[in-house]
């Protein structure tokens, strides 16, 4: 079946709203507009106004309300427009959902799903298109995803939700879009594990969510060099994956790092930290990021795509790692 | 067990020849075995091999001159070697070598998630070629060393060449800045294969002069070859470095005293009487006996001095010996403070002969902990001596004269000997070094107890 990462997304919700009553979605304009990023569209109408709820703008009494539904037995998918304006919720987020298992003494379980989208490319300008999500991915208590491929858009959602704890789901709105097939029989997957998207010897290139595109197109220029890199995404950022991007780079023995989010004290950071605490004698180079241009993204398209890891980047850094610079 | 190394035979040895090989592949060695002539700037010496094992393959020919460190042969366990037949692995076959070392490295790869749901796969035009990933482009070879001494390396490269026993200083470099990168250890018969030419090239003398090592033909004679000429020019030199950088690195103090050699006369005298020629004991016995029983009891005078001072596994007396044709040599008398007198004796002997015929035993050239020098013989009255480092204390004797000296309100005439003691300041103070002359003093003044 053919479909987007959109479509899936949606069939995802669908599918959740099927299976289990208590769960709802509820943020701004997921309604009667159909969801800023039309994932909604059409929900309204199939399940109505009580399952599918307009909220005011204010991120922090919308995620509050849905960290007490769920607090309260429910399952609610709550969708923050942007992961910039998550920040105007993040005491509801960090203080609340992240923490209240741990203060009840193991009491209270908080099965949140919070959805939100990520990422430049939109010429949304610097309000609208930042990479946070390796913030959210500091915090012990929250689980954090980032579907990445249209299988992942339709079968991480049930999985989160089925999680007892608050897990949050980063959606690259350049992702939207991208089209692929989808069996039939698509549903639930795990949200433990990351994977190899394109298995190679010659180095690793790690990477998750709106950059997995840009690591594939990478690793397909690489090809014609005679160079197999194998590509990892990380799908999950916390709790991280440790043993397969270890695995690989113990074969492979280079890595390269692909963050949409800035390179200091970033998740790149963390993923190259790793490697060089646990892999360091089986490397034959530096750890190598490739990261965006530590600026607030700015509006003009050229400026933009200059400040965004681009393919090229990761080729000329995998060549240069393979001594050929 | 891995390598056998270009042993270093004292501080100012930075290269050796090998001259000689005294073992072949498959030949089982035990722990103190002479295995190869080595040819240092000083003299050629029997180098020893310090575990039990069984050469697998010599990685240098004779005649070539390595750096010390270089790897020289590989060693194997007995039974490892015995499990993988008498075949040893040569290192020219890294690729096999590599792989099991990547399948013990990788622990578990099967757990790899499988790629069957991964999104888009790439376009597949042509399909994947499953070359392996070399160098893009021709590497810019670049030296490997750097001006620091230390060598540019990817830590997968360090710990393969340190598993495989390659000496990364011997590669080139094809990585960022000349880093040596696990690619460059494939080849690294190109870099030996050039290494060993090079090196006969330019020191062809040594290599001629070690190729008829069988013939004892008297390095002492020295001066009759263009040969010996520049080894003496070379021990010079040797000497030059080594005692500059004593004079500029370690904080010289002396401190001396005479000693009433009567007592050890008498006695000496009492014994040579009852003995043959060959049993002599010379007075020489008698001082080395009693400085290294000394040098055992005072603190910071014996051992070695390397960031703080090293305590020493035992006393080795390192003994000066002045060669015939100039320069001299400071070889070790193991355990001297063990040996009785008569071993001491044939001990000094032993190593005095092959001293004068450049046969002397690797460790007995770097293991000294404290150097007895004694000019008695060129009638010098007394030594100032200059420390060998990394040792910390050198102990001078002079010649042994008759003065008038006053025992008890009277004046007899005594035969005395001046002691000296020059001390590295860093380990020792000079109240140390007084101590280890009052000792030394005090047990010859009773030499049946040496």
């Amino acid at each position: 079946m053919k479909t987007t990462y959109r479509e899936a997304m949606r069939a995802a919700i669908r599918d959740a709203m099927d299976r289990d009553d208590r769960v709802f979605l509820m943020g701004e304009d997921v309604g009667a507009y159909g969801g800023c990023f039309a994932v909604s569209l059409g929900l309204l109408e199939e399940f109505g106004p009580e399952r599918i709820r307009d909220t005011p703008l204010s991120e922090s009494a919308f995620v509050g309300a849905g960290i007490g539904a769920a607090l309260g037995g429910m399952r609610p998918i709550v969708e923050i427009m942007t992961v910039n304006f998550s920040l105007l919720a993040l005491d509801q987020l960090v203080n609340n959902a992240a923490t209240l298992l741990h203060m009840s003494g193991g009491q209270f379980n908080v099965p949140i799903v919070v959805r939100m989208t990520t990422g430049a490319g939109r010429q949304l300008a610097a309000q609208h298109s930042h990479s946070l999500e390796g913030w959210y991915a500091h915090i012990p208590g929250l689980r954090v995803v980032a579907p990445a491929t249209i299988e992942d858009a339709r079968g991480m959602l049930w999985t989160a939700l089925d999680d007892p704890d608050p897990v949050l789901v980063f959606e690259h709105s350049g992702l939207y879009g991208i089209e692929g097939e989808l069996t039939d029989d698509a549903g639930a997957v795990d949200i433990d594990r990351a994977a190899v998207r394109s298995p190679g010897d010659d180095l690793t290139i790690i990477t998750y969510g709106g950059m997995l595109p840009v690591a594939l197109s990478a690793a397909a220029s690489l090809v014609d060099d005679g160079v197999d890199a194998e590509v990892i995404d990380l799908r999950t950022l916390r709790p991280l994956d440790a043993d397969t991007i270890l695995a690989s780079v113990a074969r492979t023995h280079r890595a390269i790092v692909v963050d949409e989010g800035w390179r200091s004290g970033s998740l790149s950071a963390e993923v190259s930290a790793r490697i060089t605490e646990h892999c360091f004698y089986e490397l034959d180079a530096p750890v190598a990021r490739i990261c965006t241009e530590e600026v607030p993204m700015p509006y003009p398209r050229h400026l933009e795509q200059a400040a965004l890891p681009q393919p090229e980047e990761v080729v000329a850094a995998a060549r240069e790692m393979l001594g050929a610079a | 067990m891995g390598e056998f190394r270009m042993p270093s035979l004292g501080a100012d040895m930075d290269v050796g020849t090998v001259v000689e090989w005294r073992v072949r592949p498959g030949d089982e060695v035990h722990r103190g075995d002479i295995v190869a002539l080595v040819d240092t700037e000083k003299s050629t010496i029997e180098v020893e091999v310090f575990e039990d094992g069984i050469v697998e393959e010599l990685l240098v020919e004779p005649g070539a001159e390595v750096p010390v460190g270089t790897p020289l042969a590989r060693i194997g366990a007995v039974a490892e070697a015995a499990a993988a037949g008498t075949a040893p692995a040569p290192p020219a076959a890294p690729a096999e070598a590599e792989a099991v070392r990547e399948a013990e490295a990788v622990p578990e790869p099967e757990t790899v998630p499988e790629p069957s749901r991964a999104a888009p796969p790439r376009a597949p035009s042509g399909g994947k070629r499953r070359r392996r990933a070399k160098p893009l482009a021709a590497p810019q070879p670049a030296p490997a060393g750097r001006s620091d001494g230390r060598v540019r390396a990817s830590p997968l490269a360090r710990r393969r060449a340190a598993d495989a026993g390659i000496d990364l200083s011997t590669l080139r470099g094809s990585g960022p800045g000349g880093a040596v990168l696990a690619a460059d250890l494939a080849a690294p018969t190109d870099a030996d294969v050039q290494s060993a030419p090079t090196a006969e090239e330019h020191r062809p003398e040594p290599a001629v002069s070690g190729a008829a090592p069988g013939a004892e033909a008297e390095p002492g004679a020295e001066g009759s070859t263009a040969g010996a000429k520049d080894r003496q020019a070379a021990m010079r030199h040797a000497i030059a470095a080594l005692m500059a950088r004593s004079k500029r690195e370690i904080p010289h103090y002396y401190v001396a005293t005479t000693i009433d050699f009567g007592a050890a006369r008498t006695w000496l005298d009492d014994q040579n009487a009852r003995r043959g020629v060959g049993e002599r004991l010379l007075p020489a016995v008698v001082l080395l006996k009693a400085t290294a029983l000394a040098a055992r009891e005072a603190p910071h005078v014996n051992g070695f001095w390397d960031d703080g001072f090293q305590e020493p596994p035992a006393v080795h007396l390192g003994v000066a010996v002045s060669l015939r044709g100039g320069g001299l040599v400071a070889p070790a008398i193991h355990d001297a403070d063990r040996m009785d007198l008569d071993g001491l004796m044939g001990a000094l002997r032993d190593l005095v002969e092959r001293a004068r015929s450049g046969r002397l035993r690797s460790s007995e050239m770097s293991d000294p902990t404290i150097t007895v020098s004694n000019l008695g013989d060129q009638g010098a009255e007394e030594v100032l001596g200059v420390i060998y480092p990394p040792q910390v204390g050198l102990v001078g004797f002079g010649r042994i004269v008759e003065r008038p000296w006053a025992v008890d309100g009277m004046i007899g005439v005594r035969p005395v000997v001046r002691a000296t003691f020059a001390g590295d300041h860093r380990a020792s103070d000079g109240h140390d070094g007084a101590r280890l002359l009052t000792t030394i003093d005090r047990l010859l003044q009773a030499p049946e107890a040496l």
